[in-house]
């Protein structure tokens, strides 16, 4: 007779772990926060948020909108600071190293800390200066020659050179809105930035404009620490390796992009990337 | 969960889940119809079962569909996307499991009038069981009950054990009466499709199980009888 | 699935294509034909009032911006041209009387009928003393022609030459054809005299319709006969200038002037002479650049805005170095650096109350401030530019923090965002792109201070200046004042200078207002 092999009344569950497709093993943290609260005058916007960004990988921030995720991209840059009534508590590590600490002077932690915006915004100057401006006044350049070596190697990991190398006299601003973008992310990219940081890039972009930029961000991830804030969970998806999920100014759930994409664990966030949300 | 914030989307989901209930529905009275067919050699009940299998295929066709273009507007994430893909394959299985209880009612026809009553009341005893594992699993679907699903997985033990006795009851037969072996035979091949259903429900229960809670059961922790050697 | 729902509902009927529907968009339409009717009923009248502004003020402008002038051909005598001696060029240039004697021998040469009269003060009327100003300056610089016989130009008197331009009297001018009058011995006078019927009817028609003490000219040629009245059925008349004879030789036209003389500023002689002149073609109407390139003076016919025009950009040049770099910079504080609380609330407020302020209060402020109590010098363009400075300043502040509030704070970010700092984000980026916009502001805040009267009066502005001045601290009038002071001058002749004065100040403000269009326009970027 024959035995039929029982492995007993409780079957093996085996948990879903599979890694990012095409990804090192996990990376050292770049950014670091740890108990983050940001207060508009009396009202507070970000409530206890500590994270780990990690170094040469996209972290992409979802959410509904006035979730905070915006706010608290800002943080990492400081960009806070120009806002007169934001109050922010709680300390962020650069590298283990305190951004708002005394001695680290904000307008050179912007410039460790490059910064592309939901508009596109490059300066009514020539696509040319709109690259050498950053690595002018941070004194980067010590003649022509090196400038014009910046501007052409920023150029080329935007992927732009090659569509302005002919027309870099030109105004920046009469550009095409996807190219514009591309222009910001190589202004940010002159200055030799450890973390970039976007706030929807895309979204005023159509989709060819927009898969361009999604592109360049996943060649930009080699180098860069790149942290994203997007509105199309799709494009958090593609681009991102980890994702964090913002609702009403807390950090409901922060993990691998395809853990929340298709089993998060939070019902806050299930419902969100659902479209259940109301 | 509440519903979705486009309704429409919410309705597709489900009016999918109720398809592949309606199709769960006709597998589960196809069996039903070819065991008691055989058992009775009622030969227009079986040839009734046959022609039911069209159904269950034009259910698929459609719910295939339905799954195709669910995916490509609305782009479904999380437990919607494990949803549709589920119900993808869920249907493509009752779909076997329909072709399998159609092959069973296509055997009444030859089975009639030889004396293997003794075997066909195995037969009977296996496709209840079988029928039970399937009604189970679409219960665990409809209920999005993942204990239920763990109960049909670990049942399909109960099945292969009903297959392996079948299988040296006939061979006994057989190796008794020469005249029997065509019988015999076919009697075989009926035990092997109900055991190839109850797979299929096995593997319905796995695809529910992370459907409904995200995580894998794995096919190699899976109780098997072994086949029975010599 | 919504392709499984059947309709089976009839449409409801539309609400919008009832009568009533029908009713409220004919109403509705009607009421905005009504509301389009209105703005252009209010552009039609603001364009009314401006055409008719610019129109009253233009043709009065007109007459003022061509002016009559005498010939000439006066023998420099060298003893009344340059009694110091030739060699004193400045003595030359100052000797307003030598050569106003030069000009009233000339013309009683001409008309010696005025001095057989003891009419020596009316002929010399005909020519203001101070209009002889220019021939001694160009004398001046060319003494070597003393002796010779020179053509020369002066202003006819500013009466007499708005007589020529019709504006002193109304006038009606009758066609004789060729008459001869009888000449009757009357003793040691001869008194001429026409037949009541005849050539002279229809001035005699006329003239018993208007007014009593009209003048009646009869000129034929350079003679001229003045009607006297009807004397047993004959018409008589007095000669005033040439001859009786030349009556044979050209056609006559009579000129009826219909305001009696003794209401008028100009004597029935003056105006025969005046008409002989021009007949002669001695006398011609050209432009008048005396009016832009002469000081103020007493006389209508020689007074000019040069002065004032310099005075004026002199104090423009003070308000543009007060208002323009303290506008921009209080403006840059305020809009980039200050924090917005209680105290800089105040400050706005108060800055957007200063410029509400009346005018005549900062000149009342300049006074006191400038004039006593720092002593700087009165009617200086320095105080009046210091003034309007502090005059134009809120309005300064105001344009320029709209103008840097309407750059883009992307653009601020943008600059932030790759380690700009905050002086570096506002001088490389934000003030080039608010320059237009902020010289704009500065412009029209000139333009508007160049049209300010009442603080310039206050600081004594007001004054009588003859020269043009050299520098900030002269004494200096302003555009503005000239207007308001000529508007008080009693001669009708300041009427159309003043007019004048008013189109070159709007001419002025016209340039001011397209130099802000052409640099909003030329340096506006887009982003």
């Amino acid at each position: 007779m024959d035995e039929t092999e029982n492995t007993g009344g409780t079957p093996l569950i085996v948990p879903l772990t599979v890694e990012p497709a095409g990804e090192a093993p996990a990376q050292p943290t770049k950014v670091g926060c740890d108990n983050i609260n940001v207060y508009y005058g009396d009202k507070q916007a970000i409530f206890d948020i500590s994270m780990a960004i990690p170094e040469r990988s996209v972290t992409s921030f979802i959410g509904p909108s006035g979730c905070g995720k915006s706010t608290f991209l800002r943080c990492i840059n400081r960009m806070n600071d120009t806002i007169e009534t934001a109050r922010v508590e709680g300390k962020i590590f650069i590298d283990g190293e305190d951004v708002n600490s005394h001695h680290i002077d904000p307008v050179l932690l912007r410039s460790r800390v490059g910064m592309v915006f939901q508009k596109p915004n490059p300066f009514p100057k020539s696509i040319y200066d709109n690259i050498a401006y950053g690595p002018r006044i941070h004194g980067f350049a010590s003649s022509r020659d090196d400038l014009d070596e910046i501007v052409e190697k920023s150029l080329t990991r935007a992927g732009l050179w090659q569509e302005v190398k002919d027309r870099l006299t030109r105004p920046g601003t009469g550009l095409s809105g996807g190219q514009q973008q591309r222009l910001c992310i190589a202004r940010a990219i002159a200055v030799s930035p450890e973390v970039i940081l976007m706030d929807e890039p895309c979204s005023a972009l159509d989709p060819i404009a927009t898969a361009r930029i999604e592109e360049l961000i996943d060649e930009l991830r080699e180098r860069f620490c790149i942290v994203i804030v997007t509105h199309s969970m799709q494009q958090a998806a593609r681009v991102s390796q980890r994702t964090a999920f913002f609702h009403l100014g807390k950090l409901v759930e922060f993990g691998d992009t395809e853990t929340i994409f298709t089993n998060p664990s939070d019902n806050r966030t299930q419902a969100y990337i659902t479209g259940r949300f109301g | 969960m509440t519903t979705h914030i486009v309704s429409a989307f919410s309705e597709e989901l489900e009016h999918l889940s109720a398809d592949i209930l309606r199709m769960g529905g006709v597998a589960e009275t196809m069996i039903d119809q070819a065991c008691t067919a055989l058992v009775t050699s009622n030969q227009p009940l079986a040839e009734k079962t046959s022609e039911m299998d069209d159904a269950v295929d034009a259910i698929e066709v459609d719910v295939e569909r339905r799954i195709m273009r669910l995916l490509a507007l609305r782009q479904p994430l999380a437990t919607d996307l494990r949803a549709v893909v589920a119900a993808l394959k869920v249907a493509s299985e009752l779909e076997r499991i329909g072709d399998l209880s159609k092959n069973i009612a296509k055997r009444v026809g030859p089975l009639a009038g030889a004396d293997v009553s003794s075997a066909i009341k195995g037969i009977e005893r296996m496709g209840s069981g079988v029928k039970q594992q399937l009604h189970s699993v679409l219960d665990s679907y409809s209920e999005a009950d993942a204990e239920l699903t763990l109960k049909v997985w670990s049942g399909d033990e109960d099945i292969d054990q009903h297959y392996n006795s079948m299988f040296r009851e006939v061979l006994t037969y057989m190796m008794q009466d020469p005249s029997l072996i065509g019988a015999g035979t076919h009697l075989m091949f009926i035990a092997k499709n109900l055991e190839r259903i109850g797979d299929h429900c096995t593997n319905i229960a796995e695809i529910v199980h992370y459907q409904v809670t995200g995580t894998y059961l794995t096919s190699s922790a899976r109780p098997k009888a072994p086949l029975l050697e010599g | 699935m919504t392709d499984t729902i059947t309709n089976t509902e009839a449409p409801a009927p539309s609400q919008f294509r009832d009568e009533a529907a029908r009713k409220r968009l004919k109403k509705r339409n009607a009421a905005e034909q009504r509301f389009k009717f209105y703005g252009m009923a209010a552009i039609g009248v603001a364009l009314a009032f401006l055409v008719l502004f610019v129109f009253s003020i233009g043709s009065q402008a007109l007459t003022a911006f061509s002016h009559h002038k005498i010939r000439f051909d006066l023998p420099l005598v060298a003893e009344t041209v340059a009694p110091m001696g030739v060699g004193d060029t400045a003595a030359i240039a100052e000797n307003v009387s030598g050569f106003h004697q030069l000009v009233r021998e000339n013309l009683a040469r001409r008309f010696p009928e005025a001095a057989a009269q003891g009419r020596e003060r009316e002929l010399n009327d005909l020519v203001t003393r101070l209009a002889v100003l220019p021939m001694a300056r160009t004398t001046a610089e060319n003494p070597g022609r003393i002796g010779e016989t020179l053509t020369y130009f002066a202003a006819l008197s500013d009466d007499l030459d708005l007589y020529l331009k019709g504006a002193v009297a109304p006038e009606r001018r009758i066609s004789l054809g060729q008459i001869s009058f009888e000449q009757v011995r009357n003793g040691d006078s001869v008194s001429l005299r026409l037949p009541g019927s005849g050539a002279f009817l229809p001035v005699s028609n006329y003239v018993a319709g208007v007014i009593d003490g009209t003048s009646v000219l009869l000129q034929s040629g350079p003679n001229i006969v003045l009607w006297v009245g009807p004397d047993n059925g004959y018409q008589t008349f007095d000669l005033l200038t040439g001859s009786v004879e030349g009556f044979a030789d050209a056609p006559t036209r009579a000129r009826i002037i219909e305001l009696p003389e003794s209401a008028r500023n100009v004597s029935d002689r003056q105006i025969a002479w005046t008409l002989a002149l021009k007949e002669e073609g001695r006398i011609t109407q050209v432009f008048n650049w005396a009016l832009l390139t002469n000081a103020d003076s007493t006389y209508p016919e020689i007074a000019g805005v040069l002065a004032a025009i310099v005075g004026s950009l002199f104090t423009m040049l003070i308000t543009a170095m007060i208002a323009i770099p303290v506008g921009i910079s209080a403006a840059l504080y305020l809009e980039e650096y200050a924090p917005k609380n209680r105290i800089t609330d105040l400050i706005e407020v108060n800055i957007n109350n200063l410029a509400a302020v009346p005018s005549i209060v900062f000149g009342l402020l300049g006074a006191a401030v400038f004039i006593n109590f720092l002593s700087l010098p009165r009617s200086a363009p320095l105080v009046g530019g210091l003034v309007l400075g502090l005059l134009t300043l809120p309005t300064m502040i105001i344009a320029s923090r709209a103008a840097l509030r309407a750059v883009p704070p992307s653009i601020r970010s943008a600059a932030l965002g790759v380690g700009a700092s905050k002086t570096q984000t506002v001088l490389h980026h934000v003030l080039p792109l608010a320059a237009p916009g902020i010289m704009t502001g500065a412009i029209i805040g000139m333009a508007r201070a160049l049209g300010e009267t009442a603080p310039l009066l206050l600081i004594g502005m007001v004054a009588f200046v003859a020269e043009v001045p050299a520098g900030p601290t002269d004494e200096a009038t302003a555009l503005p004042v000239l207007i308001f002071k000529w508007s008080t001058g009693a001669e009708r002749a300041w009427e159309p200078n003043t007019a004048a004065a008013i189109v070159v100040l709007l001419t002025f403000m016209v340039l001011m207002n397209a130099l802000a269009v052409f640099v909003r326009r030329r340096f506006e970027r887009r982003w």
